[in-house]
């Protein structure tokens, strides 16, 4: 079984569209790692400086992986990711 | 062009006078590929600043969730300028990720959490290229409107 990875509008380019993708990885970290494997390019705008981007929320089954560990994060399969852009400005 | 009601005009403008002088925040939610803004959800700045914004990150995945159960998108995003005019900042035109998006601006630096006009503009944000474009206010009462 595999995770599945909501991806937001503006990175559906790199999904052919898809709004939703399977991915697999024991950590947050190797999840990315996996889906830059299927989908190139994704992975640079997730991340930054081996750090989450500041202004990508990633959640994991509800919860900001900010506050679980960020990229060290553990997954199991079944669990539900989402990837969203924070809402922002100045 | 943005087609909005007077009733949601008059909700943004209301948002960001009463959170003046830091800035407001917030989307109007549409049917997914409708460009028909109908619903307000006026959101918390979990910055409370007078020149930055950030949605709550709960908030914000509350949000999101809840317009893919509805079939639904961000048909608008807006937030206040509280001390220079209403056009997309620097920041705004860096973190904007909504492509399909109406940006609308609004200043509240004239009057502040006072009555009086306010600067209501709307802009497109497509690959750091700013374009406004035209409001077209309808008379029509937005029967979907609700706070949040």
């Amino acid at each position: 079984m595999a995770i599945e990875v909501r991806i937001p509008t503006i990175l559906r380019t790199f999904t052919g569209g898809a709004k939703a993708v399977d991915a697999e990885g024991a950590t947050l970290s190797g999840l990315i790692d996996n889906l830059e494997a299927n989908h190139p390019g994704i992975k640079e705008r997730l991340i930054e400086a081996g750090d989450l981007r500041r202004f990508i929320n990633v959640y994991v089954n509800d919860e900001d992986v900010r506050f679980t560990g960020g990229l060290e994060t553990a997954l199991s399969d079944g669990d539900q990711v989402v990837v969203l852009p924070a809402v922002a400005g100045g | 062009m943005l087609a909005i009601s007077q009733s949601l005009v008059d909700e943004i403008i209301a948002h960001a006078k009463r959170d003046h002088p830091d800035e407001a925040c917030g989307v109007i939610a549409g049917p997914e590929g409708s460009d028909r803004a109908e619903r307000f959800v006026p959101m918390i700045n979990a910055a409370g600043s007078p020149t930055f914004y950030e949605f709550d990150s709960t908030e914000l995945l509350a949000l999101y969730k809840q317009m893919w159960d509805n079939d639904e998108e961000p048909i608008v995003v807006y937030h206040s300028h509280t001390a220079t005019e209403a056009y997309p900042s620097r920041t705004d035109i860096k973190l904007a990720n909504e492509p399909g998006a109406h940006y609308v601006l609004v200043s509240t630096r004239e009057h502040g959490n006072n009555p009086g006009p306010v600067e209501f503009k709307s802009y497109r944000i497509v690959d750091g290229e700013v374009t406004e474009e035209e409001v077209q206010i309808s008379d029509q009462v937005s029967t979907e409107s609700e706070q949040n």
